[in-house]
């Protein structure tokens, strides 16, 4: 009953509303997403909890590091791969029955992502994990991050032609708010979390970009774990 | 489309509101309009087997893993087993009983023509899903055929004659 | 097959007019109620037959046996349509339900396995059409005067002189007529069907989902039963708690059952949701302490010593201490789940002392006997429906009856009509395994390599004994079906002092026979150690088979066939290799070349050659597509294969981690039938047995690992 009032309740205004707000919200978005990389100044990231940090890139990388193990997890790093096929599993194995990236990071055909992961965890053991708009960074900015080191994959996030286009800002906005990065601490039934909370991984993400930004050394080789 | 998507998100954000989460709820199926009275958590599968009464989508793993619960989202595959009714509120539910009027489609002849079934059980979720894989490549390579039917298992093995069935019917649907 | 079945043909009338012939039991005293049966030539008859002829034309064929994907409904009709003159699209196909007019003409119980359906139906069918035909011309010869052999059958209708009559106008009076006493069957030159590829006649409704399987039975009043089972295997219910799934909206009953307990509810999902609710307290049963880990150790010690008589010549302990080398070598087999794609369930419905029952089933009449059991009833008051298996694989060939005496079990304390639904995971759980099997060999070798003696024992459990009431008890313990394959393997022919040995061994899990049964395993163990031995002499693997099947022209010729279709000496691409297997199961001769690459240490199976002498084959398109079908059945089965046990908790759940191969695992198969007049095989499980060994030959020619347990998922290689 309720939906078929809800039906009625919808009107052709209503309709138009919707319509208008999610096209500003879309052209504001937009506007952000620049697609020149514009450097800004450190100053320009600060939020209330963050104040301005000295440039220290012991602080930056060990922050890094942290940000790095978390990306370096099946939870982050399974829809990351180095193929075109996603991961599965606390191994990191092929996703079975080998669905595609597609263009658009979407899957293919009848194997789109979702076909299968719905906008919610399904119930139960070993059932596909959910979220609005599951996908794999699409096809022209894949943002892999298996196989990559701490230096490979810190210099690939800080460059835009690499992290899709953005600066400092956004980048923290993205990992802040973006549904997927936060549904790898809600990851279903059985599966492990990634190393610390959402909240300490924001932390450790402004820290790296505040104190600097600072590249880890080639040397230095992720954490097992 | 963008339309229909924001109209259905909307209700349901509504209803999501509602403690008990049963309603009558209107599921539009092969063009028909059927008025069930469910729990919005229930799998579409169960919806349409159980509630509507249309039982050539099948049961197989209840886990998205075999394919047979294939049906079609405003055109798009899902595994039904695994999606919520409230996911398909508002859009247009195909079946295999509605893939075609009269068991004409394209890959529905190809199937015939090549005698694909064995047991038959998974043959609604792989033609369901071939369906996807015909509108978007007309002309698919055999890769192309792994990369949409991979979802579908088939114990008895018709394999080879559902990859030879799909060549067929996208010549079929060049030549028309 | 050497009964003369002319003698067991009754013909009757049905009550709305028209021909019906069946089949009785020779002995049988049973004078069956004769439901639409209305008057006879004077001959009792059984209330089923196997071809129905009506005033209106109508030609309905009932099954004596159920279609689960290997194509009988069409094949047995094939047979009817070719002596009857009919159109075989014309035909209405069903199955028949349980009763004793279906027995097995071979089994004598009413069964579908053992791929025997074809071969063994080949005669009764086209009696029954010939039977029909005759009787019908020789009403339209007594209508015109024309004298019977001027009269002229062809599609459905009787030319007599200058006129002609359908069938359906001749059926009434045909049905008054004696049974003749002798017919005559159609030379082989003479056949329209029989030997020609046909299309399946069940291909219409398995594409537009109007086919009804077990699982899609509805009507009004009809509520869906799940059930909790014991995580360990066999476990019993001590007590439990329905409140909250009670609580559940669509759950209607929870009852306790000799196998768990069981929510009853409105639908699928509610039921589901119930059972997730429920809290259940389990007394372990005696599958406690079963570990894979365990078994493997205690089967291997066994199978290291002589069990019991087998097969023997010579001496093979004498031969071995003369021999010039020996290979040892220890085998591990899982055990396996057949994972059809309808996961079972049965819907039972009780009423006024009946019970309807609604099952995919390879043995109606023994559901049907444990169902009165049971109930209490006389058997014929229970009547089976048999809808469309979704896959058998011999899963729907229960001796005990497992799933549909649940369903009787929760019909019966509900008081409600019910379908019962496993969930994947109660089938992958369910027992009812291929066995797990050790075999352990020895094999003598002379200078030139030549296997000279050869000692060979299996552990494992059998399958027959739990079958004892459907086929009867065992004779000296020796269950064929475990050592089907290697006892009376063409290989010992040649090889002068051998011993087969077999030890019983006993489990708390059940299990069954799997498709190509003990060949699964046999043929495996057979053709790795001759790919072995072979190669232990510097020979071509194809070439050395040769000289073992001078006596065996059937292995022969499919082994000849597969390697000149199969390019066998032709070289590869590189990194490309190929094995070869040769097998016979159920009649039937099947060689088998697999070609293989090997990539981040899994085999990759490019394409698969297969050559198949079944004798005669009635639909070649038919044999075909089994033959493809075991291939891939078998392709699974030596990748991912495989059922574990940690104290009797099976360690399986789903397909995710039960995998079955997909679509693009499948090689390119390429399926050739051997011209042959030899006796007619079965085709339905022949493919699986040489599939494995052909792949872990082309995996030694890539890698020169020798694999000794399956599945292969588990080597890296």
């Amino acid at each position: 009953m309720m939906i078929k009032k809800l039906n009625n309740m919808i009107s052709r205004k209503s309709m138009i509303l919707i319509a208008f707000v999610s096209i500003t919200a879309y052209v504001i978005a937009n506007s952000f997403s620049n697609k020149t990389y514009m450097p800004i100044k450190i100053e320009q990231i600060g939020n209330s909890t963050s104040v301005q940090q000295k440039k220290d890139s012991i602080t930056s990388v060990k922050a890094y590091m942290k940000v790095h193990a978390v990306l370096q997890h099946p939870r982050c790093m399974n829809c990351h791969p180095s193929g075109d096929i996603p991961l599965q599993g606390e191994d990191s194995h092929l996703h079975a029955m080998l669905p595609k990236r597609g263009v658009d990071g979407k899957g293919l055909y009848a194997m789109k992502c979702n076909s299968c992961h719905q906008p919610t965890n399904t119930p139960g053991l070993h059932t596909p994990p959910g979220n609005p708009n599951w996908h794999l960074p699409p096809a022209d900015m894949k943002m892999v991050f298996q196989g990559k080191s701490p230096s490979e994959l810190a210099k690939q996030l800080l460059n835009p032609a690499t992290n899709n286009h953005k600066n400092h800002e956004q980048l923290i906005e993205h990992v802040s708010h973006d549904k997927l990065v936060i549904g790898g601490w809600n990851p279903g039934e059985g599966r492990e979390l990634p190393p610390g909370t959402h909240k300490e991984f924001v932390e450790n993400f402004k820290t790296w970009l505040a104190t600097g930004a600072y590249i880890p050394s080639e040397k230095i080789k992720a954490d097992k774990k | 489309m963008r339309k229909q998507q924001l109209f259905t998100y909307y209700i349901i954000t509504k209803v999501s509101f509602v403690n008990n989460n049963y309603y009558m709820i209107t599921l539009k199926v092969n063009e028909k309009a059927y008025e069930i009275d469910a729990s919005i958590d229930m799998p579409l599968l169960w919806a349409l087997r159980d509630l509507v009464g249309l039982t050539g989508t099948k049961f197989g793993c209840g886990v998205a893993q075999c394919g047979a619960c294939t049906v079609h989202l405003d055109g798009e595959a899902v595994r039904s087993c695994v999606t919520k009714v409230e996911r398909a509120v508002g859009k247009n539910i195909t079946t295999i009983e509605g893939l075609s009027l009269d068991n004409d489609h394209p890959l529905q002849k190809a199937w015939l023509e090549f005698d694909v079934p064995q047991c038959g059980y998974c043959q609604s979720g792989q033609i369901m899903s071939a369906a996807v894989l015909l509108r978007e490549n007309p002309s698919p390579t055999d890769q192309d055929i792994d990369d949409a039917m991979a979802g579908n298992i088939c114990r008895c093995g018709t394999y080879p004659r559902i990859r030879a069935a799909i060549h067929q019917a996208a010549k079929t649907l060049k030549n028309k | 097959m050497n009964m003369d079945r002319r003698n067991f043909i009754k013909s009757g009338a049905l009550v709305a007019g028209g021909l019906l012939i069946s089949f009785t039991i020779p002995g049988a005293n049973k004078m069956a109620a004769m439901g639409e049966v209305a008057t006879s030539a004077g001959l009792p008859f059984s209330p089923n037959a196997f071809l129905k002829i009506g005033t209106d034309n109508s030609i309905t064929v009932l099954l004596s046996h159920v279609e689960m994907g290997q194509g009988i409904w069409t094949t047995l009709p094939m047979l009817l349509a070719e002596e009857l003159d009919v159109d075989l699209n014309q035909i209405i196909v069903k199955h028949g339900g349980a009763d004793e007019a279906f027995n097995h003409p071979v089994y004598g119980i009413q069964i579908t396995g053992g791929s025997t359906t074809t071969w063994s139906e080949f005669d009764r069918y086209r009696n029954a059409g010939a039977t029909a035909r005759i009787l019908l011309t020789q009403v339209a010869a007594k209508r015109t005067g024309v004298a019977i052999e001027n009269c002229k059958t062809e599609n459905g209708t009787v030319t007599a002189g200058g006129k002609k009559f359908t069938y359906g106008e001749l059926a009434a009076d045909a049905a008054l007529l004696p049974v003749p006493e002798k017919v005559t069957l159609r030379s082989k030159d003479n056949w329209k069907y029989i030997g020609k590829s046909v299309k399946r006649l069940d291909a219409g409704v398995k594409t537009n989902g109007k086919a009804i399987f077990g699982m899609d039975i509805q009507f009004p009043g009809l509520l869906t039963a799940v059930v909790a089972h014991s995580p360990v295997f066999g476990g019993k219910v001590k007590s439990f708690n329905a409140t909250e799934a009670k609580a559940i909206k669509g759950v209607r009953q929870v009852v306790q059952i000799p196998t768990g307990v069981a929510v009853i509810a409105d639908n699928y999902y509610a039921a589901q949701q119930g059972k997730r609710a429920l809290r259940v307290t389990w007394v372990n049963g005696s599958a406690v302490g079963i570990s894979t880990t365990k078994q493997t150790a205690a089967y291997k010690k066994l199978a290291a010593s002589n069990g019991l008589t087998v097969q023997k010549q010579g001496n093979a302990s004498d031969g071995l201490s003369k021999s010039t080398k020996v290979l040892k070598a220890e085998y591990v087999f899982p055990y396996l789940a057949h994972a059809p794609m309808e996961p079972l369930n049965c819907t039972v419905k009780i009423e006024n002392g009946k019970c309807e029952i609604w099952t995919g089933t390879q043995l109606p009449g023994v559901e049907q006997a444990a169902a009165a059991k049971i109930l209490g009833f006389a058997p014929e008051n229970i009547t089976i429906n048999v809808p469309f298996l979704g896959g058998g694989f011999g899963r729907r060939a229960t001796p005990t009856a497992d799933f549909v005496s649940e369903a009787v079990h929760i019909a019966k304390a509900s008081g409600k009509p019910v379908k019962m639904v496993w969930s994947r995971e109660d089938d992958i759980k369910g027992g009812y395994f291929r066995p797990f099997v050790v075999h352990n060999v020895t094999a003598g070798l002379d200078i030139k390599g030549r296997p000279v003696a050869w000692n060979h024992n299996i552990a494992s459990q059998s399958i027959m004994k739990g079958a004892a009431n459907v086929l009867g008890e065992l004779k000296d313990s020796i269950d064929d079906t475990t050592v089907e394959g290697v006892k009376g393997s063409p290989y010992f022919t040649s090889i002068p002092d051998h011993f087969i040995g077999l030890h019983n061994t006993e489990e708390a899990i059940p299990v069954l026979w799997f498709r190509s049964v003990g060949h699964t395993h046999t043929a495996y163990v057979m053709e790795t150690m001759m790919d072995e031995v072979a190669h232990n002499a510097g020979r071509d693997p194809v070439e050395y088979r040769r000289g073992f099947f001078k006596e065996h022209p059937r292995h022969l010729a499919a082994l000849n066939l597969v390697a000149e279709k199969g390019n066998w000496k032709k070289a590869l691409p590189t990194g490309h290799f190929k094995g070869v297997a040769v097998a016979e199961a159920f009649g039937s001769y099947v060689a088998t070349i697999a070609e293989v690459s090997i990539l981040n240490g899994q085999v990759k199976v490019h394409k698969i050659d297969c050559a198949i002498d079944c004798g005669l084959a009635v639909n070649p398109e038919g044999v075909k597509a089994q033959v493809e079908s075991g291939i891939i059945f078998g392709l699974t089965m030596a990748l991912y294969g495989e059922i574990t046990i940690e104290d009797g908790k099976l360690q399986q759940n789903n397909f995710y981690d039960y995998k079955i191969a997909r679509i693009h695992e499948t090689p390119e198969i390429n399926v050739y039938i051997v011209e042959s007049d030899g006796k007619m095989g079965g085709v339905g499980e022949c493919a699986v047995p040489p599939t494995a060994p052909a792949i872990a030959n082309a995996i030694f020619a890539a890698t020169g690992k020798r694999i000794y347990n399956l599945p292969l998922m588990n080597h890296k290689l």
